[in-house]
């Protein structure tokens, strides 16, 4: 019987492999990518809190979670590529024009 | 049946979030996250959301992930792969991780979540379309904006700099 803490611990789990990416990561590229795994770490508790409490308020959120997602990405990118296109990398540790 | 589905489904999804956060080839982890994306559409639909699910293939895999690949290939040298992937301070790190780990393991464990059983998968595209018409109506208005500054804001992000004499 798979019940809600299955979910919660698997979500869990996927949170922090993404917070893992973007403590350890300096690639951007792979930053943005574990910040899309957190992100949807979230919306599978959300579903499964939905599902375990018979509502669907939870679906509404996932469906916001994944709007912003979408915009984050888009921009995220955009700016990725604007900064490849001026500075020629990007790895992180690169970038430190504001900092020094 | 339904544990070896939720079995199977988890160790893709944890497998290709690992491969994404691990692997030190760009090109290996953008497709592991198909993987994981596909996964967690899965488990959405055992958790009979079916709408999300779609919305997972569609928003994230046809979307996000596709985007995503533009930007490998548009920035990285694909045939240079191994990049530099160490962090400044992997000690400060490690301790962020373990402590806000166990805070929400910890936070998992203790509190005891009032369930309820889970009713027989019914179609759940009615009462969507009701919450966001009726009662979530605001912030699904101020979401459809955020998604037009949003793509007016990467479009003149990406655009190529046109200097004006």
């Amino acid at each position: 019987m798979i019940t809600l803490d299955h979910y919660l611990y698997l979500s869990a789990i996927l949170f922090f492999i993404g917070v893992f990416g973007v403590l350890f990561r300096r690639n951007l590229i792979v930053i943005l990518m574990s910040i899309e795994l957190m992100l949807n770490a979230v919306n599978l508790s959300f579903i499964a809190f939905s599902r375990y409490t018979a509502s669907m308020d939870g679906h509404v959120f996932a469906f916001f979670v994944m709007a912003v997602a979408a915009a984050e990405a888009g921009i995220g990118l955009a700016i990725l590529v604007m900064l490849f296109r001026n500075r020629r990398t990007v790895q992180a540790d690169d970038l430190t024009l504001m900092r020094d | 049946m339904g544990e070896i589905v939720f079995i199977a489904l988890a160790v893709g999804t944890t497998v290709g979030a690992g491969v994404v956060a691990f692997s030190k080839n760009i090109v290996y982890s953008a497709f592991a996250l198909l993987l994981s994306f596909f996964c967690v559409a899965g488990l959405y639909v055992f958790l009979a959301a079916d709408f999300v699910a779609a919305t997972q293939v569609i928003v994230y895999i046809g979307g996000i992930l596709v985007l995503i690949l533009f930007g490998v290939m548009l920035t990285e040298k694909i045939e240079k792969v191994n990049i530099s992937n160490q962090a400044l301070k992997p000690f400060r790190a490690w301790i962020l991780l373990i402590v806000s780990g166990g805070i929400l393991i910890a936070a998992i464990v203790k509190t005891n979540w009032i369930t309820k059983a889970p009713l027989p998968p019914t179609p759940t595209t009615g009462e969507l379309g009701n919450a966001f018409l009726t009662r979530y109506l605001l912030p699904f208005e101020i979401a459809s904006v955020l998604l037009l500054v949003a793509l007016i804001g990467a479009i003149i992000a990406g655009r190529k700099e046109v200097r004006r004499k």
